[in-house]
């Protein structure tokens, strides 16, 4: 080469120069656990399905959805979100509306008719399924993804369990769930209404390899009340059920509620929506102490429903007519446990209802050897095997936490166990990557935007009528909604580190495919994690 | 406002890019096919914020010239640790002659494109010149003050981190007050750099009324790059300094240069606007106000002031001159702006 005046080397890059050499701690792209997933009793991947929803791509994020939960327009309605307590986003405004994402993801679904994806090829296993609440039919789409047959046995003339003979209409319309339950039967999971299993041995000869159960907790738990015949004392379970057959439960003008839990403000506020003037809860404890959810008691109040705390009920059925009861009023000792005053007031009540929490039925269960009942509730394993095994239990008979979504979270644990043990194995999680907390991320980069509330039925309206109290989303603003994620500890493709580095040491792989590391040139300054908005880079120290 | 406003796009424009925006409204740097005009394999520092500027500035450049560019580069950091004879890490043409002369040899590189245009030579290449801030508020400044007044068509753009940080971190002009250098000692009863002296270059430019004059730093991208695409859209004589926060020469992590950038814009220490012919157009408002100390405390050269008994008298007169500079530039937050 012809080199101009006083020039003696050729013209060289800088790329000779390997500047990783010079790294003492490297840069690595990570996964971390988003706390809304981690909060998730259904085990959703809540972060995955919003990062479709946050492009527009409505079907591929309710795709994503159902991979875990295959009830979004039900969960979108009745689940209490504990995902959102979890949320990231409310250390800067407040959480992402992630219920309220699902159910429009939900409602889209059914709006379009899609279709699961297609299922695992056939195993020509058959697994019995003895209830369709949540967990049954949860187990039963798992089983069915992975190319086990899913036979459901059901006591009740419909399905859905609790779902349908408990919620009430005004929080889920039967439309959505009747929709969703197609779907599942639509996709292979065999149904059989009004068939009892009184015997699971019996059941297990028949041609099943494996059973789960889901047969919730139906009996009503009683308190004793004297009451003379003439009162009407009711349970809670027994009148919600009875909404849904040709005529509705006779309450009566004025109706007493006894208890403080979901359960008893749905029977209150039911008995409003039937018409009754007076609709009054009676509960031992204070509204701090109450296991009702928040929004729940303040939407009963809304709707005039009256609360009398620090009560309880002594006697019932008093009086000429039998329509009075005594209530006697409590205070708490020093332990915050309620204790009788000795103070007593008499209330005018056309019908008591007993809203007391009930108890799993479990007398179909009586010659499984090796099962373990405490306090009413099967044991079960981390796979949710009872002691007997091939026998899987989940939903309000297994647990504490009786919520529908727990119950479908149940489901899905219980079939990744009955599949592995299908196959002689044992069902192992994989390792949780470590929890994306708010401290790893940098939430400078992220725009302020207040949270979407959904539109909530005017109280004359939900006083008098089933129709559904929320409202849902709209294209826009579900849209916003779904934007407001932060998509903590989850790359999301916003280009920081490839724009950031000093180095020029990050690769672009192009959309979709994220980005890779040039640890040739990456001096380790550790400019790229800092500045990922979201937490997807950790800082590790170099080996040697 | 100096940025497009758009519609709630989960990061809006503050990331480098963003999947849920159109392409040609993401920033030069997320481009895959970016110039990457500062190549990998230079021997600048880790975490370098001159380096970060430069490749931000250039490649902006270089994209609104449809890559018609030459750049004259001053003596410092900026040059040697990109242009260790024979290699480069420049990917432009690019051209180093002194420390003090960056300004006349670009002056000189436009005169001659003017010429070679006149002959029917040659097309409508433009001319970058860059340097230090010792570079171009102290040795370099005379040649600069000179293309102002001829309005040469040449952007200058100055990287400003505070002091001589390629011969060891000496005082320039632009050191702040109160900071460390190796010339101005935490000692007496003034340590650190003198108040009350020293230059802002931007307001100098602009009192010579040249068509265009600009801060930015590293930690808005989108703002840097629309106004280098501004300047390189104006013919005449343009200036742009650009915060680099310098991990060595402040004492800094390496990793918060971004961030150190940051709150000097968030505190107001450093106000971001833009001037034409002299007068202030638009600010870059403090978008979560904060007191100057969030930005000194993290800094070594800094570090006497918060020793045993921290330095309250002079950590007060630093929070004066950012007040003065938020009333000034009129940079408080603004509703609905961020
Ligand atoms: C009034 C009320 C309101 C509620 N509101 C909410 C809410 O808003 N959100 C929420 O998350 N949770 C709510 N819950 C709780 C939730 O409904 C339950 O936790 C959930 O339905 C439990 O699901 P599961 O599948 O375990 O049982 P279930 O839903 O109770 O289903 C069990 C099914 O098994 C069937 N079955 C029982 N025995 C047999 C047998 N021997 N043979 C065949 N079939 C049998 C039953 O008929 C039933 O269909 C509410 C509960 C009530 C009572
Ligand atoms: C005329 C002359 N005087 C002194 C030097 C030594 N010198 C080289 S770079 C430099 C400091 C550069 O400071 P600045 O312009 O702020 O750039 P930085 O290195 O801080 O980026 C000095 C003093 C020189 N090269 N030429
Ligand atoms: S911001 Fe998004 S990813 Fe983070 S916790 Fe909330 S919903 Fe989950
Ligand atoms: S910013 Fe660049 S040099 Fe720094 S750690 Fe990340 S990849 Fe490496
Ligand atoms: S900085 Fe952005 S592009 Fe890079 S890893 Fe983090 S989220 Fe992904
Ligand atoms: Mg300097």
């Amino acid at each position: 080469m012809d080199k101009p005046f006083a020039i003696t080397l050729k013209p060289g890059s800088s790329l000779a120069n390997h500047t990783g050499s010079w790294r003492t701690t490297r840069p690595e792209y990570v996964d971390r656990l988003p706390p809304c997933n981690a909060a998730c009793p259904a085990g959703e991947n809540i972060q995955g399905w919003l990062f479709h929803a946050e492009s527009g791509d409505y079907e591929k994020a309710w795709h994503a959805l159902v991979e875990n939960n295959p009830l979004p327009a039900i969960m979108g309605r009745v689940c209490y979100h504990p995902c959102e307590g979890g949320c990231n986003r409310q250390h800067m405004d407040s959480a992402v509306g992630i219920n309220s994402v699902e159910r429009f993801l939900g409602d889209e679904a059914n709006k379009h008719g899609w279709k699961f994806a297609p299922a695992a090829a056939t195993s020509g296993r058959r697994v019995l399924v003895i209830g369709s609440g949540p967990a049954g039919l949860s187990a039963a789409y798992h089983l069915t993804r992975m190319g086990h047959k899913a036979v459901i046995y059901e006591e009740a003339p419909l399905a859905g369990g609790m779902m349908r003979f408990g919620i009430p209409k005004y929080r889920l319309p039967r439309e959505v769930l009747d929709t969703e339950i197609q779907r599942l039967l639509d996709f292979g999971v065999e149904l059989h209404l009004e068939t009892k299993v009184t015997d699971v041995q019996e059941m297990m000869k028949g041609g099943f390899d494996a059973v789960f159960l889901g047969v919730g907790a139906h009996i009503a738990k009683r308190a004793y009340i004297p009451a003379g015949d003439a009162n009407k004392v009711l349970d809670a379970v027994a009148v919600l059920r009875g909404m849904e057959d040709h005529d509705a439960p006779l309450l009566g003008r004025r109706v007493v509620v006894y208890g403080g839990g979901n359960t008893a403000i749905d029977v209150a506020r039911t008995a409003k929506r039937l018409g009754a003037e007076e609709s009054i809860i009676v509960y031992r404890r204070t509204r701090d102490k109450m296991p009702a959810h928040d929004f729940e008691v303040e939407e009963a109040l809304q709707e005039g429903i009256s609360i009398k705390w620090l009560s309880t009920i002594t006697e019932a059925g008093m009086g000429e007519r039998g329509d009075d009861i005594m209530v006697e009023k409590m205070a708490l000792d020093e332990n915050g446990f309620p204790q009788p005053t000795g103070e007593f007031e008499r209330m005018e009540a056309d019908s008591v209802v007993l809203a007391l929490g009930q108890d799993a039925d479990l007398s179909l269960l009586e010659n499984v050897p090796g099962l373990v009942v405490d306090k009413g509730m099967i044991q079960v394993d981390a796979g949710m095997m009872t002691g007997h095994p091939g026998v899987f239990a989940g939903g309000d008979m297994a647990g504490n936490e009786r919520t529908v979504t727990v119950a479908v979270g149940h489901g899905k644990k219980a079939a990744r166990a009955i599949d592995a043990w299908l196959r002689g194995e044992q069902y192992a999680a994989p390792p949780k990557p470590e929890l994306a907390t708010f401290d790893r991320m940098n939430a400078w980069y992220y725009s302020d935007a207040p949270k979407t509330m959904r539109p909530v039925l005017d109280i004359i309206r939900r006083q008098s009528t089933f129709e559904e109290v929320l409202g849902g989303l709209d294209e826009t603003n579900a849209l916003f909604e779904a934007r407001r994620c932060m998509s903590c500890g989850n790359c999301f493709e916003c280009d920081n580190c490839y724009g950031v580095c000093p180095d020029n040491a990050v690769i672009k792989l192009g959309p979709g495919k994220r980005f890779q590391f040039n640890y040739d040139y990456c001096k380790g300054c550790g400019i790229c994690a800092t500045e990922c908005p979201c937490g997807a880079i950790r800082i590790v120290a170099e080996e040697n | 406002m100096s940025l497009q406003p758009v519609k709630f796009y989960q990061t809006g424009t503050f990331t480098v890019g963003n999947r849920l925006l159109a392409p040609e409204e993401r920033s030069v740097q997320a481009n895959m096919q970016r110039t990457s005009s500062l190549n990998s394999g230079h021997r600048a520092c880790q975490g370098c914020g001159e380096a970060l500027g430069a490749r931000y500035a250039i490649d902006a450049a270089m994209n609104a010239t449809n890559r018609q560019l030459i750049a004259a580069n001053a003596t410092g950091c900026l040059e040697v640790f990109s242009t260790p004879y024979p290699e480069t890490s420049w990917q432009i043409p690019w051209i180093h002659s002194l420390f003090g002369n960056a300004a006349a040899v670009a002056t000189g590189i436009a005169a001659a494109i003017k010429v070679k245009k006149q002959k029917g030579q040659g097309g409508d290449v433009r001319v970058v010149a860059q340097g230090g801030d010792g570079g171009t508020t102290d040795i370099g400044f005379g040649c600069l003050s000179g293309m102002f007044e001829r309005n040469d068509d040449v952007l200058y753009i100055c990287y400003d981190n505070g002091g001589y940080m390629n011969t060891g971190v000496q005082r320039s002009s632009a050191t702040p007050p109160a900071a460390r250098t190796a010339t101005t000692m935490p000692l007496g009863p003034e340590p650190g750099n003198v108040f009350d002296q020293g230059k802002f270059v931007p307001a100098i430019a602009m009192a010579h009324e040249i068509p265009y004059v600009a801060t930015a730093t590293v930690a808005d991208l989108r703002d840097l790059e629309y106004k280098v695409t501004k300047a390189m859209g104006i013919r005449g004589a343009r200036y742009i300094h650009i915060l680099v926060p310098c991990p060595l020469g402040w004492g800094t992590a390496s990793h918060d240069t971004i961030r150190m950038a940051r709150l000097a814009k968030e505190t107001g220490i450093f106000p971001v606007f833009e001037a034409e012919y002299g007068e202030v157009k638009s600010v870059l408002a403090i978008r979560r106000p904060l007191p100057v100390e969030e930005y000194l405390r993290p800094q070594k050269r800094y570090a006497h002031l918060f020793g045993k008994s921290p330095a309250v008298a002079t950590i007060a007169r630093i929070q004066a001159l950012a007040d003065k500079n938020i009333r000034k530039y009129r940079l408080q937050a603004r509703q609905g702006e961020h």
